[in-house]
C-alpha cells in the first residue's frame, strides 16, 4: 500500500500532540528542571516538526501522488488471502494458544497458511503435522520452554 | 597470556565448535534462500542463543550472519535474485557472468574475497576496538550524549535518501524506547496500567518482528514471477583465484577499507557497503565500461566489503554499545542478556570474552570456505526449496521463539505489529535502521542527556565545555547542517 506523505505527517501529528499531552501529567522532580517528561516530551515536539513536513511535502506532490494508491497485490485475490492467512493465524495464536493448547492450535494455523500459500493439501497436512511436531520438541523437549498444553492438560508428558 | 589460553579454550570447546558448524549451516541456508536475510538469521538464532552461555551464543551469531552474507551471493549469481540486501548491488553483474559461462568465477571470486573481506575487518576490530576503548574510558555523560547522538545523525544520513523520513523512523523508535519503569526517574510512562509494559516494549520481539515478519509478509504479498535456475554444472570455484588476487590487489584492499568504514558507521551495514564499493570501483577502474557487462573487478570489490563491513560493525558496537548494523543491534540486546555490557568496562574486566570473539570471527571466516564450497555445490537443491512451503513454518518458528523469551503471548502481540508497521513503513520509503537504533540507544541517550543536564545545571553551552565533548557535538552539529548547506551550494553554482 503506498500512502501520501501527507497522511503519514497526519497521523504522526496527532501521535506527537497526544504524547506531548499525556506527559504534562508526568511526575515532576522537586528541585529539579529535569524530568521523565523532558525526554519524551523533547522527541514529542521533534516529531510534530518532522509531521508538519511530512503534511507540506505530500500536499505538493498531490497529483501525482494520490492519498491511497493499492499496489498490484491488493487486486490478486491468492495474495490478500496469503495476507490475512499470516495475520489471522499469528492472532489465532494469541489469543487461543494458552487455552486450547499448541499442539492444536500450531497445526491448525499452519495448515491454513501453507494453503494460502499455495502448497498442495496434502503437502499442507504433512508440513503442518511434522513442522509442529519438530517445533515442539526442539522449544518445549530441548530447551524447556513452556509451550501450553491448553485442553490437552491431561495428556502432558 | 593467560586470558589468551582461556579464549582458546572456551572457542575450540567441542560444544562451541559445534555450535559454530552448526550456526554456519544455518547461515548458508538463510543466506542463500533470496527474502530471508543475514539481519533475519540474527532475529531468528536470538531464541535459541537464548538458552546458551554466552561466547556459544555470540558465535553461533557470527559465524551465521558471515555465511550469509557470502551466501547471498549465490542466488544472485544463479536466479538474478540477492539472496540477502548485501549481494543486491553486484547481482546484475554476477549474473551477466553466469550467462558468459563464468559461474565458477563469479562465486569462487564472492567466497574468496568474501573471507578475505571478513579477516580484514577482523584485523581491524582487534587493533582498533582496545585502542578506543581505553580512549572511552575517559568518557564521561558529556561524550557519551554526543557519541549517541553522533551514531543516530549518521544512521539517518547515510541510510536514507530522504533525511526526514529517517529522522521519523528515529523518533518513533525512541518513542518506543521510552516506555515503561526504565528511566532515571524510574516513573511508568505510557504504560497504561498494563503490567507488561512496566519492563518496556521488548527488544527481542520488536527485532523478530522488523526483521522477520515483515520478510514474510513481504513474500505473502509478492506479486513477481518465479525465477528461473540456471541449470549449468558448477566446476572448480577456486580456479583463477590467485590470478584475479595478483590483477587486482588494490580493488581488494580498497573494498576491505571501505567496508571496515562503513560497517562501523553507525546504521549502514554490509548492504550499504557493497553499494557504495561497487560504485567506487567502477569510478576508479580502468575498464569501467565492462561493468554491468559481466566483469568481475566490481565483485571481487564489493563481495569483500560486505562481509568486512560485518566485522567493522561490532567496533563501535563492543566499544561503546553503539550498533554499527542491524545485526549488531541484534547482538548488542543479546550481550546485555548475557550479562556482557558492551562498553569499554568489556575490555579491561573480562579480556578473555573479547579475545574469544575475536578467535570466533577469525575461525568462523576461515571455515567460510570448506562450507561455502559445500553450499556452493548444493545450491541448485537449496534454490529449489519451495518457499511457500519455508515461510509458514518460519512464523510459526517467530512465534515460539517470541514466546520463549519471557513465556508471554503479549510479546507475540509486539513481534505482529511491530512486524506489520515495519513494512507499512518500508514499503513507504521509512527505513527500518535508525527506528531499530533510535530502540537500541532510546535509553542510553537520556540517560546521559538527564545526568549531563543535572551536571550542568541545565546549561546547554555544559555540553561543550570539555575538549572531547565539544569535538563530538560540533562533528555531531556537523552532520546535521553540512549535507543541506552542500545542497544548497551545488544548486547556486548549477543555477
Amino acid at each position: 500500500m503506498k500512502i501520501n506523505d501527507a497522511v503519514f505527517g497526519v497521523v504522526l501529528l496527532a501521535l506527537g500532540i497526544a504524547v506531548l499531552w499525556h506527559v504534562q501529567a508526568f511526575a515532576k522532580i522537586p528541585g529539579q528542571n529535569v524530568g521523565p517528561a523532558l525526554f519524551p516530551g523533547s522527541i514529542a515536539g521533534g516529531l510534530i516538526v518532522c509531521a508538519m513536513l511530512l503534511i507540506v511535502s505530500g500536499i505538493r506532490s498531490r497529483p501525482r501522488a494520490p492519498w491511497f494508491e493499492g499496489l498490484p497485490w491488493i487486486r490478486s485475490w491468492r495474495h490478500v488471502a496469503a495476507f490475512a492467512a499470516l495475520l489471522l493465524a499469528t492472532i489465532a495464536y494469541i489469543l487461543f494458544s494458552t487455552s486450547v493448547g499448541f499442539l492444536i492450535v500450531a497445526p491448525l494455523g499452519l495448515a491454513a497458511m501453507l494453503v494460502a500459500f499455495g502448497a498442495g493439501r496434502g503437502t499442507a497436512m504433512a508440513v503442518a503435522i511434522v513442522g509442529t511436531i519438530v517445533i515442539w520438541y526442539a522449544f518445549y523437549k530441548l530447551l524447556r520452554v513452556p509451550l501450553p498444553w491448553g485442553v490437552l492438560e491431561r495428556f502432558a508428558f | 597470556m593467560h586470558d589468551i589460553g582461556l579464549a582458546l579454550q572456551m572457542v575450540f570447546d567441542p560444544y562451541n565448535l559445534w555450535v559454530m558448524f552448526a550456526a554456519s549451516l544455518f547461515g548458508l541456508f538463510v543466506g542463500a534462500v533470496p527474502g530471508l536475510t543475514a539481519t533475519m538469521a540474527t532475529a531468528l538464532l536470538v531464541p535459541v542463543t537464548f538458552f546458551m552461555a554466552p561466547i556459544p551464543a555470540i558465535a553461533a551469531i557470527v559465524s551465521a550472519t558471515a555465511m550469509a552474507i557470502f551466501a547471498g551471493d549465490v542466488p544472485g549469481c544463479l536466479l538474478r535474485m540477492p539472496g540477502t540486501p548485501a549481494s543486491a548491488a553486484y547481482t546484475d553483474e554476477a549474473y551477466a557472468m553466469t550467462r558468459k559461462g563464468q559461474t565458477e568465477l563469479a562465486l569462487g571470486a564472492g567466497l574468496v574475497f568474501s573471507a578475505i573481506g571478513g579477516l580484514f575487518g577482523t584485523g581491524v576490530l582487534i587493533v582498533s576496538a582496545p585502542a578506543l576503548a581505553d580512549f572511552a574510558l575517559r568518557f564521561s555523560s558529556f561524550e557519551y550524549f554526543w557519541l549517541v547522538l553522533l551514531g543516530l545523525s549518521c544512521a539517518i544520513v547515510i541510510t536514507s535518501e530522504r533525511p526526514l523520513k529517517g529522522m521519523v523512523s528515529l523518533m518513533l523508535g525512541l518513542l518506543v524506547a521510552c516506555v515503561g519503569l526504565g528511566n532515571p526517574a524510574g516513573f511508568p510512562r505510557f504504560t497504561f496500567g498494563s503490567t507488561e509494559l512496566m519492563g518496556g516494549i521488548g527488544l527481542i520481539p520488536m527485532m523478530i518482528g522488523m526483521f522477520a515478519v515483515s520478510e514474510i509478509i513481504r513474500f505473502a504479498v509478492d506479486t513477481s514471477p518465479q525465477m528461473l535456475i540456471v541449470d549449468q554444472p558448477i566446476g572448480n570455484v577456486f580456479n583463477g583465484m590467485w590470478t584475479l588476487t595478483k590483477r587486482y590487489p588494490m580493488q581488494i584492499l580498497r573494498g576491505n577499507v571501505v567496508g571496515t568504514l562503513v560497517g562501523a558507521l553507525p546504521g549502514a551495514g554490509a548492504d550499504i557497503a557493497a553499494w557504495m564499493s561497487y560504485a567506487i570501483s567502477k569510478k576508479f577502474s580502468k575498464e569501467p565500461e565492462k561493468f554491468g557487462t559481466g566483469h568481475v573487478e566490481g565483485i571481487v570489490e564489493s563481495g569483500s566489503a560486505n562481509n568486512s563491513a560485518l566485522a567493522g560493525a561490532w567496533i563501535p558496537a563492543l566499544v561503546f554499545g553503539i550498533p554499527g548494523d542491524s545485526i549488531t543491534a541484534i547482538v548488542i540486546g543479546v550481550l546485555y542478556m548475557k550479562n556482557m555490557n558492551p562498553g569499554p568496562t568489556l575490555f579491561t574486566q573480562n579480556p578473555q570474552n573479547i579475545y574469544a570473539v575475536y578467535l570466533l570471527f577469525i575461525v568462523a571466516n576461515i571455515l567460510m570456505i570448506p562450507l561455502g564450497w559445500l553450499c556452493i555445490k548444493a545450491a541448485k537443491q537449496i534454490l529449489r526449496v519451495p518457499r511457500n512451503v519455508l515461510m509458514p513454518l518460519i512464523l510459526l518458528f517467530c512465534i515460539v521463539g517470541t514466546f520463549a523469551i519471557n513465556n508471554t503471548v503479549f510479546d507475540v502481540g509486539v513481534m505482529l505489529i511491530a512486524g506489520v508497521v515495519a513494512y507499512v513503513l518500508e514499503e513507504n520509503g521509512f527505513p527500518s535502521a535508525p527506528a531499530i537504533l533510535g530502540v537500541v540507544l532510546g535509553g542510553m541517550l537520556e540517560e546521559n542527556f538527564i545526568s549531563s543536564m543535572i551536571k550542568s545545571d541545565g546549561n546547554l553551552l555544559g555540553f561543550f565545555s570539555r575538549p572531547i565533548a565539544a569535538s563530538l557535538g560540533a562533528l555531531t552539529l556537523s552532520a546535521w547542517f553540512l549535507p543541506p548547506v552542500i545542497r544548497r551550494l551545488r544548486r547556486l553554482a548549477g543555477a
